[in-house]
């Protein structure tokens, strides 16, 4: 087991199994489709990313560089959550960027019953480790284990 | 975050707990990046991403609800992306049944909601609110609340405003409490080029690959372009901002570009020149190349990749009007050449409902129908993105369009070739 430290932008305490992007995720690409004509296992649809492409979302440890894209980036994470169709939490390698940023936060604030830790400033290394398929807990202090 | 009294007051409920619930939005989204205040917006016009009414959007006409019932219109005025649908735009029957009874059933019911919100006229539906024809242009240094990735690059880029990439709702809820929090690229140090990109191409790249390339690379960082205006001049004029238009839309869709310089074009790059770019600043050299190997690089998903196209979007961002006047020009022209009468593609030409008001009142306009292109308002990416079109072999000469469905990119000059002379 390996154990990293990020910043808490939204707290919680989750476990989920991982699902690994090394490069930006698009969040209106990868949700788009899933949200809207109802794929239960929110698989993602951005046709760019060949490391999730096609990979179910909902509930994972989502762990990404960062989001990239429309900037309706936000609202779409915020329906994911008000529509409990989220990951289970959302592990940044760099710091968060305004989009994903916006979304936790509108999900915070304005969805009742839905936590969604969100991590960020994990760091390269965090990236280099994580694979598919581990195990990771979130702590509410910001420590990620990955076993 | 420091806060004044009246913010202050305002995150404590004195006026109203929906208000709080907006004002503590804005405060943990400025935390999230340690923005010490909040900034007044000095921008007349808002302009905001969310344009459609569809159906599983539910949560966000909810909470747009939430915001009217409690009393909390929009502080400003504002002008919002591009409408869904259009009868211009060709669909067939089955389209056209899930389109208005199976997606975007809440279409007329979220207009109604951005009118009592604020929207600046019934027609302000574009992704371009920056045209004159439109009205919506910020001044330099004008703070702003604005969403839409293709407007938010160039508002910073081109107009020299500042104004983060905010998402969706978050754009509202800044113009309902008058201020946004302070960091990115509001701030001076935010506005510095972390990459250098030097254009070394034989031939005066395309707007969309070179900004496609740009975006992949630099991810949100802000590139500083050396050797553009040798192919773009050293004014904003009507052509250097459309290639702008287009590169940025390329930029913030395929990457998360913000804010660009351009070196000796673009307002700060004019007045600051390599004082721009930040200490230790990474390179990154594209020649022709590069700019191929990006394009081959694109995933090809139609399901027979050799189909003929069924269906050409030129126009996302929308077209300026000058645009407009060219692409009817080359599709003249083209025609002529190859002895055809009408376009062999169905075509649709998008812009601002106010641009497209422009260009009928011009002699362009008769002559592009003859071609048999059709001209439309419509956002083509909120057309395309269902699994309708998704099988539908649909060509563009646009990045974002590509990135976001399964339309195929093709150059301005191939595209051209296609509608007019058949074959690719």
């Amino acid at each position: 087991m390996k154990t990293f430290k990020g910043r808490v932008v939204t707290p919680g305490e989750v476990t989920a199994e991982a699902v690994v992007t090394t490069q930006g995720f698009n969040t209106l690409a990868s949700f788009q489709m899933a949200l809207q004509f109802g794929d239960k296992k929110v698989k993602c649809g951005d046709q760019n990313n060949k490391e999730l492409h096609g990979k179910p979302l909902i509930g994972k440890a989502l762990c990404l560089p960062q989001t990239i894209g429309s900037t309706t980036g936000g609202l779409v994470l915020y329906c994911a959550c008000a529509m409990g169709k989220n990951p289970a939490c959302m592990l940044f390698a760099n710091h968060i960027d305004s989009l994903a940023a916006a979304g936790a936060v509108l999900a915070d604030v304005w969805v009742d019953g839905v936590t969604m830790p969100v991590v960020d400033c994990l760091g390269e290394e965090f990236l280099a480790y994580v694979k598919d398929g581990m195990k990771i807990t979130v702590k509410a202090d910001g420590v990620v284990e990955v076993e | 975050m420091i806060l004044t009294k009246e913010q202050e007051a305002i995150l404590n409920g004195e006026k109203g707990e929906t208000l709080a619930k907006v004002m503590k939005t804005l405060v943990m989204y400025g935390e999230a990046f340690e923005a010490e205040k909040l900034v007044p917006i000095t921008s007349k016009y808002n302009h905001l991403v969310t344009s459609f009414g569809l159906k599983v959007m539910s949560p966000v006409y909810d909470l747009m609800q939430q915001l009217l019932d409690a009393g909390v219109a929009s502080g400003q005025k504002f002008s919002v992306d591009p409408r869904p649908l259009d009868k211009n735009v060709p669909a067939n029957f089955l389209q056209n049944f899930v389109f208005n009874k199976f997606m975007y059933t809440k279409q007329d019911f979220y207009e109604k909601q951005l009118v009592e919100l604020g929207l600046m006229s019934e027609d302000a539906f574009t992704c371009t609110c920056y045209m004159d024809e439109v009205e919506n242009k910020p001044k330099k240094g004008d703070m702003l609340s604005w969403a839409e990735s293709s407007a938010v690059v160039y508002a910073n880029s081109v107009l020299g405003a500042r104004c983060n990439r905010n998402s969706g709702i978050i754009d509202i809820m800044g113009s309902i409490v008058g201020y946004v929090p302070y960091f990115g690229l509001l701030t001076d140090e935010g506005r510095k080029a972390t990459w250098v990109v030097k254009i070394k191409t034989k031939n005066k790249p395309e707007a969309q690959l070179l900004g496609s390339a740009i975006g992949m690379k630099v991810m949100e960082d802000v590139p500083y372009v050396v050797g553009l205006d040798k192919w773009l001049g050293t004014e904003l004029n009507d052509a250097a901002c459309a290639y702008l238009k287009d590169f940025g839309a390329a930029t913030a869709s395929n990457g998360a570009v913000g804010l660009y310089h351009i070196e000796n074009l673009t307002p700060e790059a004019v007045e600051m020149g390599e004082k721009l770019i930040a200490e230790g600043a990474k390179e990154y050299i594209i020649d022709d190349a590069e700019l191929e190997r990006v394009k081959n690089e694109y995933p090809v998903i139609w399901k027979n990749p050799d189909a003929k196209p069924k269906l050409c979007f030129i126009g996302c961002p929308h077209l300026s009007l000058e645009q407009l006047k060219s692409w009817t020009d080359n599709v003249c022209e083209g025609l002529k050449k190859s002895g055809n009468k009408k376009v062999l593609i169905p075509t649709v030409f998008t812009a601002a409902p106010k641009v497209l008001e422009a260009f009928n009142k011009t002699e362009y306009a008769a002559r592009l129908a003859e071609t048999g292109v059709v001209t439309s308002y419509i956002c083509p990416l909120m057309y395309m993105n269902n699994p309708l079109c998704k099988t539908m072999p649909v060509i563009t000469s646009s990045n974002k369009l590509r990135t976001y469905t399964s339309a195929r990119y093709y150059t301005d000059d191939e595209i051209l070739q296609a509608i007019t002379k058949g074959g690719k």
